[in-house]
């Protein structure tokens, strides 16, 4: 080893190539490490160091055989190690290690601040109009906000919104999974690709484009759907369908919705299946499990939890999905009773904030739809607790394979 | 280059469990020491102290002194990035970088801590590939991607990598494990070659390979299960598989070899 | 000959059964992967279908150089005539401005919790405000900026409020694939680099996230396209202008999103029709734009040669 400061040993004993080449790369290696010790400096530190090592090796190491033995010495390995040839061992610019350590925890932190702050922002302009609020503001169907006495509920939005969304997820995660599967496991391999990037593409499609074309070309195919539903069912007041051809239903709005979720969900269990390792795959199949058993033994236990969080991530889309609820959704005449159906027109907490951000001119009305916002943010913020905690108590990866949880995917996928 | 490693008292926790239990050693300069021992009996966590590379598992931490001829390497003031530039590692699977090309892969140690001279950077490489016997089968694609070698190119390219940035000592574990017969062939001849230049230590499963390659052998083992791995016994390799001291490693040594 | 063969041990006379499974399994078997397939075909029709109508009824404007340098400046909805520049550049510059405050805060975040925060509480909490932050509606976003940027500091409706509430949708989506991505890069790289004395950040920066590079383009593109079709914050946040404004800072904005949504009513009349969906051909093709241009990026930085 040649010193830092260039004190190029003559006193190696077997002088090897890299002896004669010895072109410093550590005096390289260390150009970054600050002022370079030089040798005089280290000299009497140095010293101390020797006489506590030769202590040390006395009593500590002396019972190995190794230094003294006559085989190594005989390779001539043995050299005697060279006093005064300190190699640099000290703090190596760390400058660059602390400052971008602080901007990534920096980050971290900014994200914990930006959700506390949305948290507190809008209850912060929620809480008066909420105090002026005349009537119930979790159980009344009434939305006239403004005015001397304002009165408004969220029940009617909250029913219309929670529903769309959960029937989306249920057409959309069966289909999502399956579509994952095929293009993980079962498309032919020159397809998978570009199959895959089509999914992707749906994603890229804005949502208002959804709305149109769900009002204008999707919508009048679901009319003999809902027809059937309705002549099926509709004695279950949910499917039942009022009077008239309205297309512009929650149902259709939900088929919309699952198709707007899907690439989303689609996206990420694919990714996870994808993943799922190989040997598990193997394994299955070595105990003789069909192609279909192979999925449900090792693919799906393994990508469980990334379902799980991507129908969250979907649905909490769905729940918050904007334009194309909107577009599509009818809204109900204000002198018409409320109408539980599926097959009824109504609103979502999005629909109806976005329906009348015109409204925002008193700050007690904007306080009522922030208060709504508000609500949204919650249904959203628990929908994503729940996912979490399904995630983490299945671990990561999903390896802790859960019976239970596992089957129910099972199902899902081929229902 | 090359320097002598001097252990003593070393113990290895992971959180509470104490890993390695009391090891004492002395590995000489240019010479090549092997590890071997059953599974789990602590070569590897062991090696790793050795360049402080235990320090990225969260938790683990060492009590002992490791010397690198005078010098602790767990002094403080003493960084762990510094004491790797000094003390080389290969990895049990080659892990060439990905992004980077051949020539990159081998440059990378020198790169990354700031060498930009081309000049110097283009002789490093050759020399290092020359040292790791990887030259000629890779001198007309340098700019290919490192990881487009076969799995013994790939673990040779490593070699080529740490011994490029001219370390004193460099630390194997288990480099063959995921090699054919050939590569590891190819990678005995190579580790016999280093030890011209460096201190080489290695840890193995393979105890033929040991034989082969090394010239002292320490053996560790567990006292029993869920106990601390030990340094049962460190001689020159001959004495070691003809003449062992322990009855341990007596067992292990003829078990294997039935 | 005979006598030979009768002297040969006996086989236990049961042949192996290797023709197949047994008729349940084979039949779930076949019924899943008539499933699956089937899903993967109900999915194709509604892309097909869209992009179908938006291309077929779109097109036309597109072919026209004046839908690409020209605004809607006194165009009515019932004229024929102008362009989506406007709209285009304010989609544009509302986006970067968008992807220049996100991706910066996202992929620091990802790297605090892949490379530093790992298994703290202190990670736990981020990520869990991260996937809160994913959970968050756009209408909520706009709601929050609104009563930031609007209620309490008495700004205008501009673009970069837009920009701004647009931050807190991307942010989760670049954050959470980035993080993927450099979970997935291999430990033993990381060490690699480590046993070569390289610091932490350099390794980050030099190993980890070179690797993860193709994936975290890719996160961002998704964001990006997430964030460039939001209609409900331009709705809220700023005013649809039919005349040329690059200003994020002043005055109202146009963005294809609101062009369409402008004329959206009024699609019994040919012209504005028209303009609707040749905007929203042209919002997709934006996209599809960056996509590509993402995936080729990440093809080529993934092998680095020189």
């Amino acid at each position: 080893m040649s010193s830092p400061d260039g004190t190029a040993p003559p006193d190696r004993p077997d002088g090897t190539a890299a002896g004669q080449e010895e072109p410093k790369i550590e005096d390289l290696v260390h150009e970054d490490a600050g002022p370079t010790p030089r040798f005089e400096d280290l000299a009497e530190e140095h010293a101390e160091h020797e006489a506590e090592l030769s202590a040390e090796v006395m009593t500590e190491s002396g019972p190995e055989p190794a230094a003294a033995d006559p085989a190594v010495a005989a390779t001539g390995t043995a050299v005697a190690t060279e006093p005064g040839k300190k190699m640099e061992l000290g703090p190596v610019g760390h400058l660059g290690d602390r400052l971008f350590s602080a901007f990534a925890r920096g980050s971290g932190g900014l994200v914990v601040l930006i959700v506390a702050f949305v948290g507190i922002f809008l209850l912060a302009l929620a809480i008066p109009a909420l105090a002026d609020d005349k009537s119930s503001f979790l159980f009344s169907r009434i939305w006239e906000p403004g005015g001397d006495q304002p009165r408004f509920g969220i029940a009617a939005m909250f029913y219309t919104t929670v529903v769309s969304s959960i029937i989306a997820m249920l057409i959309a995660v069966p289909v999502a999974i399956g579509v994952a599967l095929f293009i993980t496991y079962y498309a032919p391999k020159r397809l998978a690709q570009p199959v895959a990037y089509a999914v992707d593409l749906l994603a890229a499609v804005p949502s208002i484009i959804y709305g149109l074309w769900g009002i204008l070309f999707f919508a009048p195919i679901l009319l003999p759907v809902i027809n059937g539903l309705s002549d099926a069912l509709g004695w279950i007041p949910l499917f039942e369908k009022p009077p008239g051809d309205n297309v512009g239903v929650v149902f259709t709005a939900s088929v919309v919705l699952a198709i707007m979720i899907l690439p989303v969900v689609t996206a990420i269990s694919r990714e996870i299946f994808a993943q799922t390792p190989i040997a598990h795959r193997e394994g299955a199949l070595a105990l003789g499990a069909t192609k279909w058993e192979m999925i449900r033994m090792s693919v799906l236990p393994y990508g469980r939890s990334g379902v799980v969080s991507a129908s969250m991530l979907g649905l909490g889309r769905a729940l918050g999905e904007t334009v194309a609820v909107l577009i599509i959704l009818s809204v109900p005449n204000g002198n018409d009773p409320w109408n539980s159906s599926i097959f009824a027109g109504g609103e979502t907490f999005a629909s109806k904030i976005a329906n009348n951000a015109a409204e925002f001119d008193s700050p007690e009305k904007t306080g009522a739809y922030i208060a709504a916002g508000l609500v949204l943010f919650v249904v959203t913020f628990l929908v994503n607790s729940a996912a979490r905690i399904i995630v983490d108590r299945s671990g990561p990866g999903g390896r802790r394979p859960r019976r239970k949880r596992g089957a129910g995917v099972a199902q899902g996928a081929s229902s | 280059m090359a320097k002598r490693i001097e252990v003593s008292g070393l113990n290895v926790y992971y959180g509470d469990f104490k890993a390695v239990e009391d090891v004492s050693m002395t590995v000489e300069p240019r010479s090549v020491t092997a590890f071997i021992g059953p599974s789990g009996c602590g070569k590897s966590t062991f090696l790793r102290t050795l360049n402080r590379m235990h320090e990225v598992i969260p938790g683990a931490r060492v009590e002992g002194k490791v010397m690198l001829d005078q010098q602790d390497l767990y002094a403080s003031g003493v960084d762990p990035v510094a004491v790797r530039r000094v003390v080389g590692m290969v990895f049990q699977r080659p892990n060439p970088f990905p992004t980077m090309s051949i020539f990159d892969n081998v440059a990378s140690g020198l790169k990354l801590n700031g060498v930009k001279d081309r000049k110097k950077l283009t002789e490093v490489v050759e020399r290092s590939l020359h040292g790791a016997n990887l030259w000629n089968e890779v001198k007309d694609r340098l700019d290919k991607p490192g990881a487009g070698l076969s799995g013994g190119q790939q673990q040779r390219l490593c070699i080529a990598r740490a011994i490029a940035v001219e370390p004193e000592v460099i630390l194997m574990d288990e480099p063959c494990s995921a090699l054919d017969p050939i590569s590891t062939l190819a990678i005995e001849d190579l580790i016999e070659k280093l030890k011209d230049q460096f201190t080489v230590v290695i840890v193995t499963h393979n105890m033929q390979q040991a034989a082969r390659v090394s010239d002292q052998t320490a053996f560790f083992n567990l006292a029993a299960t869920g106990k601390p791995g030990r340094l049962i016994e460190m001689a020159p390799t001959k004495q070691i598989f003809s003449n062992p001291a322990e009855k341990a490693t007596e067992d292990y040594i003829t078990g294997r070899f039935g | 000959m005979t006598a030979i063969a009768e002297n040969k041990p006996a086989y236990d006379g049961q042949a192996l059964d290797l023709t197949g499974k047994s008729g349940a399994r084979a039949f779930k078997n076949t019924l899943a992967t008539v499933l699956i397939v089937l899903a993967f075909v109900i999915a194709m029709i509604p892309l097909l279908w869209i992009l179908g109508t938006v291309i077929s009824k779109g097109y036309h404007l597109l072919l026209s150089a004046d839908w690409w340098s020209q605004s809607q400046r006194g165009i009515t909805v019932r004229r024929e005539g102008g362009g989506a520049y406007h709209a285009i550049m304010g989609t544009l510059i509302m986006s970067l401005i968008t992807a220049l405050i996100a991706v910066p805060i996202a992929v620091l975040g990802a790297v605090y919790l892949v490379e530093y925060g790992k298994g703290t509480r202190a990670a736990r909490v981020v990520s869990f405000m991260i996937d809160i932050l994913t959970g968050v509606p756009s209408i909520v976003a706009a709601l929050f900026i609104y009563a930031v940027w609007i209620t309490i500091f008495g700004f205008n409706r501009v673009g970069f409020a837009v920009s701004l509430s647009l931050v807190l949708l991307m942010l989760p989506v670049v954050l959470r694939s980035t993080e993927e991505m450099l979970k997935l890069v291999p430990d033993e790289l990381r060490e690699a680099s480590y046993a070569l004395g390289v610091p932490k950040w350099k390794t980050i920066m030099k190993v980890v996230v070179p690797t993860a590079f193709g994936g975290i383009v890719t996160g961002v593109m998704l964001g990006l396209a997430r964030v460039m079709g939001e209609t409900a914050p331009l709705l809220i946040l700023v005013g649809y202008s039919k005349n040329i404004n690059l200003n994020p800072f002043n005055g109202f904005m146009g963005a294809l999103p609101t062009m369409i949504n402008q004329d959206r009513t009024e699609l019994a009349l040919q012209p504005a029709a028209d303009r609707v969906w040749a905007a929203a051909l042209t919002l997709i093709l934006l996209v599809l734009v960056l996509n590509v241009l993402a995936r080729l990026v990440a093809r080529f930085s993934a092998i680095k040669s020189k």
